[in-house]
């Protein structure tokens, strides 16, 4: 089956294509990556398309569609969503999740604990706890990195690399800073094969919108009361 | 060429708070679908973006969807699609793009990234038919109060006024504020002014005969706001269908008189009202007498052409097809003020 994987989550656009073996494994034919936080929305379809003619094959031939749910900044999030939801609507099928963070955590091929982190903006990141780098320990989640209880494990993503002042040595190494669509297509295939269940194509915000319902209207005369 | 043998154009507008998916064959409509987040924003008053961005990615495939369903027609069918690329709100706006990026490459279709405000003009075109050329064009909603001179659709497009300040439906949901009435504020306030004296309370018009095709709102919004507050401090009863009234008489006033003038200067018979305000009876029935009078032909789509939807992106995207315009590439970018000059963006 050939399979189509990308992420917008954090400030790369990142996309892969190629063939899932009977073993759960996957062979790419074609990857691309690219960082630009403000341009998601313009990159992401050309790499797909130069993706499909660099491995010689067409949309119609896809078997299935992974794509990172986040967490992640909006606007960027959404731009693979939308795109993943439409392709899978036009083609016919089957619309995988793959958290962006596991992701991440699944191409440092740690045998030990680790943190991996990417930013969420707005002076918090959005991050999670690994026993290895198959295993998350508890949820996502979203925090100001002052405030984060990383107990001294290692640091990945570009959220260490970010903040390296406040976490110092454990982010010495936060290599690799960016999920990568063929660590994370092969992720895919690793959990299906396994018979495992992968979330939802929904988005992980793990905020609320920023809106604030409105008090009464401003006075227009100043001096009234 | 009857209509039959035109192309099949998927349109899809996310600009603002409607997800909203047409089919348009020529000046057909086949069918079209809108979910809108409308429910979500009445707390806040007004429309919160990342709520708007959030539903839309939940309601696109599904509205497309129900949108082919309602016009009989495969995703196959479609010879191409057309999205807007603005002007709208940024996050709203890209959600509809990748989508529409990824239904054209799926497809193998071409793609054309559309404006928004030339839309709410090509619509009427479903309802009554190929647009006279030119045409003028009043475009009144929630975000948008602008004049144009419409010599074609597709190619020329020029704008003669705009809202310095706030747009027409704007000052309807600041004012139904004042008022303690819902959001959006044009509804209710329309209601209320059926029961009040336009003459009782005289509110200014904003650049009234100052000899541009300019509208301003906020003057009035201020004005609204002090009535209201003089009458709380003196301890009187607010009289809300008087103040709904003369509110509305002083915005419909400005709107078509400039409308109208416009029309008489650029010796055109045709004048075509669009956008959410459209909706409004008081602006329709001063249009209609106002047009009568100069000798003009009024053109107002039904309410539900005239709010956001996907038909209207669809028939413009009709229009830039049977010009022969090239297609958007896919690295084709949203602009959230897409100057109304360019009905096709990039």
């Amino acid at each position: 089956m050939l399979l189509l994987a990308f992420d917008t989550a954090t400030p790369a656009v990142t996309a892969a294509i190629g063939e899932s073996g009977a073993d759960g494994s996957f062979t790419p034919r074609a990857s691309a990556s690219s960082v630009d936080a403000r341009r998601h929305g313009e990159l992401l379809s050309p790499t797909i398309r130069s993706l499909t003619e660099e491995a010689g094959v067409a949309l119609a031939d896809l078997g299935a569609i992974a794509v990172g749910v986040g967490p992640g900044p909006y606007t960027g999030l959404r731009v693979g969503l939308a795109t993943a939801h439409a392709l899978a609507d036009a083609l016919g099928i089957a619309c995988h999740g793959v958290t962006t963070l596991d992701a991440l955590a699944f191409a440092t091929k740690r045998n030990g604990p680790f943190v991996a982190m990417t930013d969420a903006r707005r002076k918090e990141v959005f991050w999670a706890r690994y026993d290895d780098h198959l295993t998350r320990v508890g949820e996502v989640a979203v925090e100001r990195p002052a405030d984060l209880d990383t107990g001294g494990l290692p640091l990945v993503g570009d959220g260490a690399r970010m903040y390296a002042d406040v976490f110092g040595e454990a982010a010495s190494a936060p290599e690799p800073v960016y999920p990568d669509a063929a660590a994370m297509a092969e992720l895919a295939l690793y959990r299906l094969h396994r018979g495992e269940a992968l979330p939802e194509p929904t988005p992980l915000y793990l905020r609320r919108p920023d809106a604030v319902v409105p008090g009464a209207p401003k006075k227009v005369r100043q001096w009234v009361r | 060429m009857s209509d039959h043998d035109l192309p099949l154009i998927l349109g899809i507008e996310t600009s603002c708070d409607e997800t909203g998916v047409g089919l348009v064959r020529g000046c057909e409509l086949l069918g079209e679908s809108v979910a809108s987040s409308v429910e979500q924003h009445v707390r806040f008053g007004g429309v919160v973006p990342e709520v708007a961005s959030r539903a839309h990615l939940e309601a696109m495939t599904p509205t497309v969807r129900r949108a082919l369903d309602s016009a009989g027609v495969k995703l196959s069918d479609v010879d191409a699609i057309a999205v807007t690329a603005g002007p709208g709100l940024a996050g709203a706006l890209l959600v509809g793009v990748s989508a529409a990026k990824a239904y054209a490459m799926a497809l193998d279709k071409p793609l054309y990234g559309v404006n928004h405000l030339v839309g709410h003009v090509a619509v009427d075109q479903l309802e009554h038919g190929p647009l006279p050329k030119p045409a003028i064009a009043l475009l009144v909603s929630g975000g948008h109060t602008s004049l144009l001179l419409v010599n074609d659709l597709a190619t020329d497009v020029v704008s003669l006024g705009d809202t310095v300040d706030d747009a027409a439906g704007e000052a309807y949901d600041k004012v139904a504020r004042l008022l303690d009435l819902p959001y959006p504020g044009g509804p209710p306030i329309d209601k209320a002014a059926q029961r009040g004296d336009a003459k009782s309370i005289r509110f200014p018009r904003g650049k009234w005969g100052d000899g541009t095709y300019d509208f301003s709102f906020s003057g009035l919004k201020t004005a609204v706001a002090r009535h209201v507050e003089d009458a709380d401090r003196r301890g009187e009863p607010l009289v809300v269908a008087d103040i709904a009234a003369a509110f509305q008489d002083s915005v419909v006033d400005v709107l078509t008189r400039k409308a109208v003038d416009a029309c008489v200067e650029h010796g055109v018979s045709t004048l075509v009202i669009s956008g959410g305000v459209a909706a409004n009876s008081a602006l329709r029935t001063l249009a209609e007498q106002r047009c009568r009078e100069a000798g003009i032909t009024l053109r107002v789509p039904r309410p539900r052409l005239c709010t956001d939807n996907g038909a209207m992106i669809a028939a413009l995207g009709a229009e830039v097809v049977a010009a022969g315009l090239p297609p958007s590439t896919l690295d084709l970018a949203t602009d959230t003020s897409l100057p109304v000059e360019s009905p096709l963006a990039g």
